[in-house]
């Protein structure tokens, strides 16, 4: 996907090339067992694109793919036009991953976890580090948490600071996985509130797995859904409202119904 | 034939970790602290039981030794026996038995919860190669501290012969006899082989945990698993190596 827009910085304020992601006919098994058939589609520099579906249908092994965690078994993910397993791909294109447990260093403070990166990388020294570091969690409203451990926060704080993260990584490219699992709806909404205004505010290209109807709603500009790994479903949140298809809809819309209950018809 | 795949996957992919993590050498100055922390892990942390076993086993070499040697008017060379048993055999053979106990164990535990937790991942997404930030402080810091630790060992199950060879009323050998002896039947080579020896062990003891470690999948139960795994083919490993590591240097 070549470049077509540009993302600012958001520490230095320098312009950088946004990133498009292109997944073609990418197919993935693990053994016998199928996770991901034949799924194609694109996510252009600067969108948020949120990917939904049913538990167990390939979402996160799909973003495993994207940032080179997982290797194809046909098919390939191209990230900025170049595939995403080769070593080049990761060194020119910033890309950052929030993972569904945070993922953060337990035995390093969160300042220490979001300075990693850039003292790995040298990107400057310890007093510009520093400022990049405090300027995340500033705007993630974490300024006292930058001397607890992982294990001394909440979960809402320990997907804030996974956020702060890779922030700090000045990213083209932000992945996140379940970015609102396990979190109250008011954190839900602050967590899709976080994610909105980043693309907002810095136009960093966005991929979002969730199950979150509402997040998906609200923040994103296309809404891909998989199902038994197969992507059913892309378009915008409008078509979303109104689903056409009775899959989709029943995945988005389910009722509750206590007279055939869900469960005893799997038993049958 | 699948434990025999099994057993081939498990070395091939230590010795594609060695190839890896060798690569990043030139990054080894810039982690210093990750260096001197595992230095203070391995070394430091480990000498009080290493100082504790070596005495006793040198201890045991010279109670058994006298018993023996009693009968054939022999036991002025209980020195000897105990210095030349310690340096090279003995102290090397129980420093990395202690190592794969105490600290492949929980370098197994510590990577195999950062791998479960997705932390190793995390670390992979930010371009940071595991290899480097995890496996070579580690590996350089067994290097420097396992002859450390052999040495410590070595004098210290001399000394407690000579404790034992001076106290027991059956051998009642001063401690000016026994390290004269000592001293007479040694040579350097002697310990520098010992040396060779720990350092061998040590150094595949620590680089196989490590690999466990990074490939373990799965939840808890899969990381007590990983642990118990590792320190079995680190015992294992140290007694086939032992072997081979003698016969090359007799």
């Amino acid at each position: 996907m070549p470049c077509s827009s540009h993302t600012r910085n958001p520490f230095t304020a320098i312009e950088t090339p946004a990133v498009g992601v292109t997944v073609e006919n990418l197919s993935k098994s693990f053994g016998d067992h199928v996770v991901l058939h034949d799924v194609s589609f694109s996510v252009e520099p600067g969108e948020i694109f949120v990917l939904m579906g049913p538990s167990g249908t390939g979402k996160s092994v799909l973003l495993k793919h994207i940032v080179g965690l997982e290797a194809p078994s046909s098919g390939r993910v191209l990230v900025n036009g170049h595939d995403a397993l080769a070593k080049e791909t990761r060194e020119q294109v910033r890309m950052a991953m929030v993972f569904q447990s945070g993922a953060l260093f337990n035995s390093l403070t969160v300042y220490d976890n979001l300075a990693l990166y850039p003292r790995e990388h040298r990107v400057s020294n310890e007093a510009g580090i520093r400022e990049k570091v405090m300027h995340a969690l500033q705007i993630l409203s974490l300024e006292d948490t930058a001397q607890k451990f992982p294990s001394e926060l909440s979960g809402g704080m320990k997907k804030r600071v996974a956020i702060a993260r890779a922030l700090v990584m000045e990213p083209q490219l932000m992945l996140y996985d379940e970015p609102t699992s396990e979190l109250d709806p008011v954190m839900s909404a602050t967590i899709s509130e976080i994610i909105a205004s980043l693309k907002d505010e810095y136009h960093v290209t966005t991929l979002v797995v969730s199950h979150d109807r509402d997040l998906a709603l609200n923040i994103a500009d296309r809404v891909g859904i998989m199902m038994d790994g197969r992507l059913i479903f892309l378009g915008t949140p409008a078509e979303l409202r109104e689903p056409k298809d009775a899959q989709v809809a029943g995945f988005l819309y389910p009722k509750i119904d206590l007279k055939h209950p869900r469960f005893k018809k799997l038993e049958t | 034939m699948k434990q025999l795949n099994s057993i081939l996957e498990g070395f091939g992919s230590t010795l594609q970790l060695l190839v890896r993590t060798f690569s990043y050498i030139g990054s080894l100055p810039r982690q210093r602290a990750r260096f001197i922390e595992q230095c203070y892990l391995i070394g430091y942390t480990t000498l009080p039981i290493v100082a504790i076993l070596s005495f006793f086993i040198g201890a045991v070499l010279a109670l058994q030794a006298g018993y023996s040697m009693q009968n054939f008017g022999a036991k002025q060379f209980i020195g000897s026996l105990v210095g030349l048993s310690m340096a090279r055999e003995l102290g090397p053979v129980m420093v990395a038995i202690l190592l794969a106990g105490r600290v492949g164990s929980a370098i197994t535990a510590e990577l195999a919860s950062m791998k479960v937790y997705q932390e190793v991942d995390a670390l992979e997404t930010m371009n940071i190669p595991p290899a480097r930030m995890l496996v070579l402080p580690r590996l350089a810091a067994v290097l420097v501290m396992v002859p450390v630790l052999a040495i410590i060992a070595d004098l210290v199950g001399w000394f407690g012969g000579a404790i034992v060879a001076k106290y027991t009323s059956f051998i009642s050998i001063e401690p000016e006899a026994y390290f004269s002896v000592l001293r007479r039947y040694m040579k350097f080579q002697d310990v520098m082989n010992g040396l060779i020896k720990a350092e061998t062990f040590g150094f595949g003891v620590v680089l196989v945990c490590c690999n466990i470690g990074l490939n373990t999948r799965g939840g808890p139960r899969e990381i007590g698993a990983a642990v118990t795994r590792a320190v079995v083919v680190s015992l294992i490993l140290i007694l086939v190596l032992d072997y081979f590591v003698t016969k090359i240097l007799l």
